[in-house]
């Protein structure tokens, strides 16, 4: 218990009020992003206690995917995080390839890159839009949604889709780009770093935004480790952990970039962070770009990808041991999907976002579990928030970047 | 004598008195022009098309100048957009946000889920949020476009125009 709740309750002094007051947040809150559920304990307007409830959106999308074809379960991995589908797709599709050992055209792993970078500028600008609008700027709301919906433009002259893209496919992508795409992406590149110093001159300096953001929610590098936090939470306090940088996968190894960190782990540093990362998404897309017409004519699925509804086995290539008689037989029928487990992490914009697929050999996964950053996060609120005030949860939701569709899955 | 030959039709049922600021109108038309004019609806976010309502109330499509401004509580919004997938634990908050709407009120389904449940057969989740709410306009999609969310909010403008003794004293 913060050491300021200790004095508050001496100065009370009067019998009831030891008992901390009990005051239901959520789920039906404008600033809870989605369907989060808080019980918050207070002392006058001091948080003691806080007990996140999730489960308001629990769809029940892992055991869904388990009764769907590889392919057909990419759909629901739209509807996990849904403000950057597409990064949600590539974790998922990379975890199936690597099932499958497929090796995806480059031309395909670049555009793979541009567009997971495209969802984290848009996943970004939609939490600065929603931060700022907790916090009391209006207009930074208004700016980053036009910026956002040019980038839906550019998602929906890629693949027919504003919000839920589906565009990779297991050992690649649904469709090649146009010259349209490309041109529009560089005219996107060049103008996009000037509007994210628009938006920095609206609130970094602003005095309510700093006295709402500075030394609120500090969170130390050792602590942030010890509560799982991943992604720009985790830079915020210092720790320069990426995925992208670690264990780089798509064309993560062939574009330079830095991993922006933070310095005191509080929610202004998190603010800094996700901005940083904007300009480097920015710059990946950037050179992503710059190498696609080096690939020009490649094909932008693995060839073996398999297709929608994928038979459960198919004649094998080479001779493999029979089941039951145990010698190795010629044009035996093998497993589409081979058994096994695979678990692959990416960077998705909130933070790791892992995949951990078991297969049985039949046609359909036998187990899938995510590994939301959401719902680590959420566990972190009651740490964060404790000897704060009412009104810095919202700060703290905010700037911890929860989606409950993931959250909850 | 008689309305027609003293007074000048200037739009559908609405009758100048030729010489005088007056108009004679019926009270129904009156009352849903009114309210027509001003849906405020929840700000009510539940799954994937709360980010597509959001846009479309943001400065791109702004919801604004057809007089829908969002508003955060219940007991001030005439519209429920149910935006997303209504689970069968979040649909008695979903049902009890409806009850504290004065009326009249209106509900929207937005999204395949709202509407029947969508990609979402499962165990968890309610198969469509007119399972507990009375649904006057749906909209399929997934999500919808801001452009369809607009649209049905102007079906409902049409749908509250052609409606008469419906709630309220006059009835």
């Amino acid at each position: 218990m913060a050491p300021t709740v200790e004095i508050h309750r001496k100065q009370i002094g009067h019998p009831e009020w030891d008992e901390p007051f009990v005051v239901n947040m959520g789920p039906q809150h404008p600033s809870t992003h989605g369907v989060l559920r808080l019980f918050l304990e207070l002392d006058g307007e001091t948080i003691v206690g806080c007990d996140p409830r999730i489960g308001y959106l629990h769809r029940g999308l892992e055991k869904l995917s388990e009764n769907l074809t590889y392919s057909q379960a990419l759909v629901l991995t739209d509807r996990l995080d849904y403000i950057s589908s597409a990064a949600n797709n590539t974790g998922y599709c990379l975890a199936v390839e690597k099932l499958l050992g497929l090796s995806v055209p480059r031309r395909a792993r670049l555009l793979r890159t541009i567009v997971c970078e495209m969802a984290r500028i848009s996943s970004h600008l939609l939490w600065l839009a929603t931060h700022a609008l907790d916090i009391g700027a209006m207009t930074v709301f208004l700016y980053c949604f036009r910026d956002r919906e040019w980038l839906l433009d550019i998602y929906e002259k890629i693949c027919g889709a504003r919000l839920t893209v589906s565009y990779t496919r297991i050992g690649g992508v649904r469709l090649d780009f146009t010259p349209e795409i490309v041109e529009e992406l560089y005219r996107f590149t060049e103008e996009f770093p000037a509007r994210i110093t628009d938006y920095e001159t609206l609130i970094d300096v602003n005095r309510i935004w700093l006295k709402r953001t500075k030394g609120v929610a500090v969170v130390p590098p050792e602590k942030a480790i010890n509560m799982g936090l991943t992604g720009p939470s985790l830079r915020g306090s210092g720790v320069p952990y990426d995925v992208r940088k670690f264990k780089p996968y798509d064309a993560y190894d062939e574009v330079e970039f830095e991993v922006p960190v933070g310095r005191n782990g509080d929610t202004y540093d998190r603010y800094r962070v996700r901005m940083e990362e904007m300009r480097q998404a920015n710059r990946i897309i950037r050179q992503c770009l710059d190498k696609l017409p080096e690939t020009e004519g490649e094909p932008v699925v693995a060839e073996g990808a398999p297709d929608l509804l994928m038979p459960e086995k198919k004649k094998s290539p080479q001779a493999v041991p029979h089941p039951k008689k145990g010698f190795l037989v010629k044009g035996a029928e093998v497993p589409v999907v081979p058994e096994g487990e695979v678990y692959v992490s990416i960077e998705a914009p909130k933070g790791e976002l892992g995949y951990y697929i078991v297969s049985d050999g039949s046609g359909k996964p036998w187990r899938v579990r995510v590994r939301a950053p959401s719902f680590v996060h959420i566990s972190a609120i009651p740490e964060m928030v404790k000897g704060h005030m009412v009104a810095d949860i919202i700060a703290v939701i905010g700037t911890l970047d929860v989606v409950l569709g993931e959250c909850d899955r | 004598m008689g309305v027609e030959k003293d007074t000048v039709e200037v739009a559908p049922d609405v009758r100048h008195i030729p010489g005088t600021p007056a108009f004679i109108t019926p009270l129904d038309k009156l009352i849903n022009w009114a309210r027509t004019g001003s849906l405020w609806p929840m700000t009510f976010g539940l799954a994937c098309c709360a980010i597509e309502m959001m846009a479309t109330g943001a400065s791109h499509h702004d919801l604004d100048r057809f007089g829908i401004i969002f508003r955060a509580s219940p007991r001030q919004a005439d519209v429920l957009i149910v935006a997303g997938t209504v689970t069968k634990k979040m649909a008695p908050v979903v049902r009890r946000v409806y009850d504290q709407m004065p009326e009249p009120r209106y509900v929207i389904a937005m999204g395949s889920c709202a509407c029947s449940g969508g990609v979402f057969r499962t165990y968890s989740t309610v198969q469509g949020c007119d399972e507990f709410l009375p649904v006057d306009v749906y909209i399929p999609g997934c999500p919808p476009r801001p452009e369809a969310l607009m649209y049905g909010l102007m079906k409902l403008q049409e749908k509250i125009r052609q409606e008469a003794g419906r709630w309220g004293f006059w009835r």
